[in-house]
């Protein structure tokens, strides 16, 4: 299935993030078939689907965690090589330090708990190479103020903030580098309905400001209805329906669509 | 011919204590050691006579480079008559014929633990410091697996961190002992709990170190003129401890690392830490050429 035929008509520009027919199996699962997507620059893409479609581990695959069993991907950026997937390890971990951002559901994956907030903002700008004390302070305070996160909490270590702080840290620090793509694994999933909306408020404005390329995956149709451009459906590997959010959720053509799109509580 | 013609003569032990496969061992691993700087060369490590973290990875370097021409001396926290220095001295005299000394420009063998001695080591010289923990990510990565990952990726942003952390909260590097320094512009390492004032000795020195854990099997070293560098911010230069205008209460040297005494009307007075650059002063004795002068590294 390609996407390109459905991408909005206005968008002129080369795709930004392409993946390219990966497969993934684990034993024997089949997390991954022939799975392609495209994501164009200042773009929002959502994932959606139900638990073990493969939509988190697709988001890995973007995030160089995990090599697939066969596909393609590539970054549009320049001097970033052809396929992703062939790089080695240290080129893959430089490659996700200075161009992509991630944003886990859990914090505990994406931050360390006992050092300060600043702390975690600052690492990533030390993987990057910056060893200058009073910038590294600087960029994590800017980073952590553009998430409105609290600044008189910027020493505080995650552990001791609220589950919305945490995602907001791991927001500062996902966009302290200006990642040319953002990641995001289900980022609202179990704040409470109020901080969900704060924070998708905050990533709604990031959004406007920056203009940053977003891949967003949720198993919530309001959240994705709410940040998204456009709409990946997945179900047991394999996308059942791609298209605008707004045709996709009004109009839906799958089956497991149609049912996903009026399942209600 | 009969089996004692073929055979050697029995004795207690081999030549230096350890057998020779034991040596041979240890001789691979420093020379592995020293091709690459600052990495951490995993060996066996023998059982000696003295307790793991008592200086085990250290004796068992100093007996594989000793020879009935060496002088060894041996220091524990910068002084030569601790139990500690005074019996690893006596063992390795015994089992290998050495000559030994107190005085660090004698000495062609220093097995030491936690100082480095403030006269400058010669080329001729081998400084071979006792590590408790080798392993200088072991603080931010509590897996072995990853750390030795981290080192093959030189991805040392965390030690930075660290340090980052240490500002913030302190307001200043609170790293006192083992400071983690860069070797050859590639491995961190710890330098063993040697004090910070201690590190730039190691910096494009003549001498060879090796340092070598005994109870964590891992030996690395920094050979002969190789750069040591402190982790520092760019912006917030490396500092020594403040004892440059300290003087010794018993020798009155000035301006090396001295040892703290409390008293017991709350004041404190200082001794130096390396006891026989003390006794010279006592003796009046002119000291070799020291790293430190009037209490500043001389470059």
């Amino acid at each position: 299935m390609t996407l390109l035929r459905e991408a909005p008509r206005l968008v002129q520009a080369q795709p930004l993030l392409r993946m390219e027919r990966v497969h993934k199996r684990y034993g024997d699962v089949v997390a991954l078939e022939d799975v392609s997507a495209e994501v164009y620059p200042g773009e929002v893409l959502g994932i959606v689907g139900e638990s073990g479609s493969g939509k988190s581990t697709l988001l890995r695959m973007m995030n160089l965690e995990d090599l697939p069993d066969a596909g393609h991907y590539r970054l549009d950026l320049p001097g970033v090589p052809e396929d992703l997937f062939t790089l080695d390890g240290y080129a893959r971990r430089m490659l996700r330090a200075h161009h992509i951002g991630i944003v886990y559901q859990n914090p505990h994956l994406g931050l360390l708990m006992k050092n300060s907030s600043s702390g975690n903002v600052a690492e990533r700008l030390l993987i990057a190479g910056e060893r200058r004390f009073a910038v590294l302070r600087d960029k994590a305070r800017d980073a952590l103020a553009a998430s409105e996160f609290p600044l008189d909490r910027m020493d505080a270590p995650p552990v001791e903030l609220s589950g919305g702080m945490q995602q907001r840290v791991q927001l500062a620090k996902a966009i302290a580098l200006e990642p040319a793509v953002l990641l995001l694994d289900e980022p609202t999933t179990g704040l409470d309905v109020s901080v969900q909306a704060l924070v998708l408020d905050t990533l709604k404005r990031l959004q406007r400001e920056r203009r940053i390329t977003m891949v967003i995956v949720s198993h919530d149709l309001g959240v994705i209805r709410t940040m998204a451009d456009r709409v990946i459906v997945m179900r047991r590997g394999l996308v059942v329906e791609a298209g605008l959010v707004d045709q996709v959720f009004q109009d839906p053509q799958a089956a497991y669509t149609q049912a996903l799109v009026h399942a209600k509580l | 011919m009969s089996l004692d013609t073929l055979t050697r003569p029995w004795k207690a032990f081999s030549y230096g204590f350890l057998d020779a496969s034991a040596k041979r061992e240890m001789r691979r691993k420093i020379l592995k050691a020293i091709a690459v700087p600052g990495c951490q060369m995993p060996y066996a490590s023998r059982e000696v006579p003295i307790a793991r973290g008592w200086g085990t990875g250290g004796l068992q370097a100093t007996l594989t480079l000793v020879h009935p021409g060496s002088v060894v001396k041996v220091i524990d926290q910068g002084a030569d008559d601790s139990v500690n220095a005074a019996s690893i001295r006596r063992f390795i005299a015994r089992v290998s014929g050495a000559a030994t000394t107190l005085d660090t420009l004698e000495a062609t063998i220093l097995q030491s633990r936690h100082r480095v001695p403030e006269e400058k080591l010669r080329s001729d010289q081998v400084l071979v410091l006792q590590v408790p923990n080798p392993e200088p990510l072991r603080p931010v990565e509590p897996n072995m697996s990853v750390a030795r990952q981290m080192h093959a990726d030189a991805d040392y942003g965390r030690m930075w961190l660290q340090l980052y952390e240490q500002i913030v909260r302190s307001g200043r590097v609170m790293q006192g002992a083992s400071y983690p320094s860069l070797v050859n512009g590639r491995h961190v390492m710890t330098p063993s709990p040697i004090p910070r004032w201690d590190v730039p000795k190691l910096n494009m020195a003549e001498h060879l170190t090796i340092l070598s854990a005994g109870r964590e099997k891992r030996l690395f070293a920094v050979p002969p003129f190789t750069r040591v560098e402190p982790l520092v911010f760019d912006d917030v230069p490396y500092r020594v401890e403040e004892h440059g205008a300290l003087s010794c209460h018993r020798s009155g040297a000035l301006g090396f690392f001295m040892n703290e005494i409390p008293q017991e009307d709350g004041t404190a007075r200082y001794e130096i830490s390396d006891s026989q650059l003390g006794v010279k002063h006592l003796d009046g004795e002119a000291p070799g050429e020291t790293w430190y002068r009037d209490g500043e590294f001389a470059t």
